[in-house]
């Protein structure tokens, strides 16, 4: 697995906010791609029913799972696939190292693919002294500077233009020095160059999938680079890394699924490439693999079926959570510590790290439902969220100090009548002492708040005092 | 609809612990405006809070007993409103997924949610308030709050309600719908982001050139009149009901008198 640094969540995200590079880029790329799936939507009368349907498939789908399973299988295998099943991370990278040895490669091209972070199959790969080479642009950004992913659809969105141009000159040491690198086209264009004889070389090609479809046995892939069509149909072997919630019954579940996929992840309203792929090359096909192998990870979501964590399989992984999330567009993906960030991660995180490692995900939200709100599969974001806090707390892990001082205030809040007569003795004197300024801009035990901001005073005496005195015919 | 036939409907106000602790003028405002609105109004003593602390900690046995108290406080009115919509949403929508499966309560619960409301929307959706008579020159922008934006659909009936006090310019704050950063305990658990979150929201109501920001919930408001303030800003912080029911003689929020 790739590390994980969410345990020190606090210091990941006091890093973030003070990296300039990483503000800067943050400004610019997340709010342009909430502002397109706005537009996509609003161009779309139908968007919203259709963000039911697409909730109601995953929902037949995840309820009737080990039956997909099986027929995907089948038909898979009977397009010529070998499907895979891996319980775990390490099974999965055990198939693939596998394959890679049977195959005897020496050059592996690489599809964008959350599944191999997850499994963080790269340096497992190179261990065994393959050449990796990730053809997804973002993906061979962050590979070439030692990186993860910092977003599920834009990996490499916490860099600015001006970073990608100086790795570039520094690493592309074979290309003329006075080369013109300022357009985004012009990095592509080099990216493309360096990238074409690898996708010659590959011995081995490994995508991710969007969806599996049961009917078929096809997978699919969408991308705007073309990178994957090359890395699944040049190599003589194809391997596809997917997780068991990749699973849609038919082909018209999935046309209703990249609808909404496309709209919610970049306002596009369908990618620049769908490609739909169903067993390796036959008899009679002009190009297309030798082999081909779907490997399907559970690592641990096949007991979130049976929990009230179920809802987060529907996941299509667009990524407009992030987006649209304060908490994301603040500081990024890398903070949140491994390899899912934002709404979508502080639920799935928890689940495949474990709680503890991972606890503060689910607690740095405000709760402003926004990810929930643009969600396309309709994923109650908070709610599961909330779900994790319930867990953490009930098993005695919320910090000491946090649960001693809840539980002081529960037991007044519980009790009415201490409740207010504490409040008619506290809030007036805390009303004095803040009388002059109106505010106070430092108080005992509320540093959280006022290193940051003044606290405001309170007026006078509390409401319920004020409203007795009225109702006694006392004037204000 | 409960008491939709009755000449005066009996209305508990649900003050919130906010209002309650700090901004007791919040609670007058809407006193008044539920009164103009012709409603009786009543604010029961048992209540404090609405529970969200205990909930969003995942302390879920605190907050059905307070969940328990405030909807035995109020069976017998016909309407629950409050001047926040995330209180209100609690109430509305989170007491009864919290007790669903309690034989007890599930159906309290429901009856009680049925009748619950946030200030301003209860104003304009069931009390069919068009206008309100209040005078006020000032330059002021609005900020949705979450819960009331989300999860109550609170968005026109402020502003409409706004547009109609004489002399104020309403001026729409870009991203008036994404997050101020307060959160309630978040605020104070994650002060680094939190305040990440609010510096860019102040940024975006200092360039409207408002000389007032308004909104429906105090803790959002007192999050952003906090950062204003301690910026420098001279922008005044308002509670809404305060500008409708034309209840200014108190200092903004945070502000000396």
């Amino acid at each position: 697995m790739s590390a994980i640094t969410s345990p020190a969540f606090k210091d990941n995200v006091r890093a973030a906010l003070q990296d300039r590079q990483l503000q800067q880029a943050l400004s610019e790329v997340a709010p342009g791609l909430a502002a397109r799936r706005g537009a996509a939507r609003a161009g779309l009368p139908e968007f919203e029913a259709l963000r039911d349907r697409g909730r109601d498939i995953k929902d037949h789908t995840l309820a009737h799972l080990d039956l997909y399973l099986e027929a995907f299988e089948k038909k898979a295998g009977e397009a010529g696939s070998h499907v895979h099943f891996a319980p775990t991370a390490e099974d999965a990278r055990q198939i693939v190292r596998t394959i890679c040895r049977d195959a005897k490669a020496r050059v592996v091209t690489k599809g964008k693919s959350m599944i191999s972070e997850e499994i963080g199959l790269n340096p497992c790969l190179e261990a065994d002294g393959l050449e990796v080479v990730e053809t997804d642009l973002g993906e061979y950004l962050i590979q070439i500077r030692g990186e993860t992913p910092s977003h599920i659809i834009a990996p490499a969105i916490h860099l600015t233009q001006d970073q990608v141009e100086a790795d570039f000159r520094r690493l592309h040491t074979g290309l003329p020095a006075g080369r013109q690198l300022v357009e985004p086209a012009q990095l592509v264009a080099e990216a493309r160059q360096i990238l074409r004889e690898k996708f010659i070389a590959a011995d081995v090609g490994i995508t991710g999938a969007n969806f599996l479809i049961a009917e078929t046995g096809s997978s699919v892939i969408v991308t705007n680079e073309g990178n994957g069509d090359l890395t699944q149909s040049l190599p003589k072997v194809h391997v596809v890394l997917a997780s068991i919630e990749k699973l849609v019954p038919t082909l018209e579940d999935t046309n209703t699924l990249i609808r909404l996929l496309a709209r919610s992840a970049t306002g596009q309203e369908i990618s620049t490439y769908t490609t739909f792929s169903t067993g390796p090359r036959r008899a009679a096909d002009p190009d297309g693999p030798e082999q081909c192998h779907i490997v399907i990870l559970d690592n641990g979501r096949a007991e979130l079926l049976g929990s009230e964590f179920r809802e987060v399989l529907r996941c299509i992984r667009c990524g407009a959570c992030m987006n649209h999330c304060p908490v994301y567009t603040a500081i990024g993906g890398h903070a949140y510590g491994w390899v899912y960030p934002g709404p979508i991660g502080a639920v799935l995180t928890p689940a495949l790290i474990g709680v503890h490692s991972a606890k503060h995900l689910p607690n740095a939200s405000t709760f402003c439902g926004r990810c929930e709100e643009v969600c396309p599969m309709k994923i109650p974001l908070p709610g599961l969220m909330r779900h994790w806090r319930e867990e953490e707390f009930s098993s005695g892990d919320t910090p000491l100090l946090y649960r001693l001082g809840l539980r002081a205030w529960a037991a007044a809040a519980k009790r009415p009548r201490l409740y207010h007569a504490l409040a008619r003795i506290g809030i007036p004197l805390l009303a004095a002492l803040g009388r002059r300024r109106g505010a106070f801009r430092r108080l005992p035990l509320a540093g959280g708040w006022t290193r940051y901001r003044d606290l405001a005073a309170p007026q006078s005496r509390t409401f319920q005092a004020l409203w007795a005195d009225t109702k006694a015919g006392v004037p204000r | 609809m409960p008491g939709s036939g009755k000449a005066r409907p009996r209305v508990g106000l649900f003050v919130t612990c906010l209002v309650d602790l700090f901004r007791p003028s919040v609670g007058f405002a809407a006193v008044k405006l539920l009164t103009d609105a012709g409603c009786e109004v009543d604010v029961p003593v048992r209540q404090t809070c609405c529970g969200q602390p205990a909930y969003n900690s995942g302390d879920k046995a605190t907050t059905e007993a307070i969940a328990q108290l405030t909807i035995a406080a109020f069976e017998a009115h016909d309407y629950v409103v409050a001047p926040s919509g995330s209180c209100a949403g609690m109430l509305k929508l989170h007491y009864p997924a919290l007790l669903k499966g309690d034989p007890a309560w599930s159906a309290r619960a429901a009856a009680f949610a049925a009748k619950v409301h946030e200030l301003v929307s209860f104003l304009v959706n069931v009390r069919g308030v068009s206008t309100v008579d209040a005078t006020l020159e000032a330059r002021a922008t609005y900020h949705d709050s979450c819960s009331g934006l989300r999860e109550l659909g609170v968005r026109e009936q402020p502003r409409k309600l706004l547009r109609s006090v004489k002399g104020l310019e309403l001026v729409e704050l870009t991203d008036a719908d994404v997050c101020c950063g307060f959160g309630g305990t978040f605020s104070v658990k994650y002060p680094d982001i939190s305040n990440a979150i609010v510096e860019r929201k102040a940024e975006h109501i200092a360039a409207t050139g408002a000389d007032m920001l308004l909104a429906g919930d105090l803790g959002c408001l007192m999050n952003m009149a906090g950062k204003l303030s301690r910026q420098g800003r001279k922008i005044a912080v308002r509670h809404v009901a305060e500008v409708l029911a034309g209840e200014l003689s108190d200092p903004a929020i945070g502000e000396s008198p």
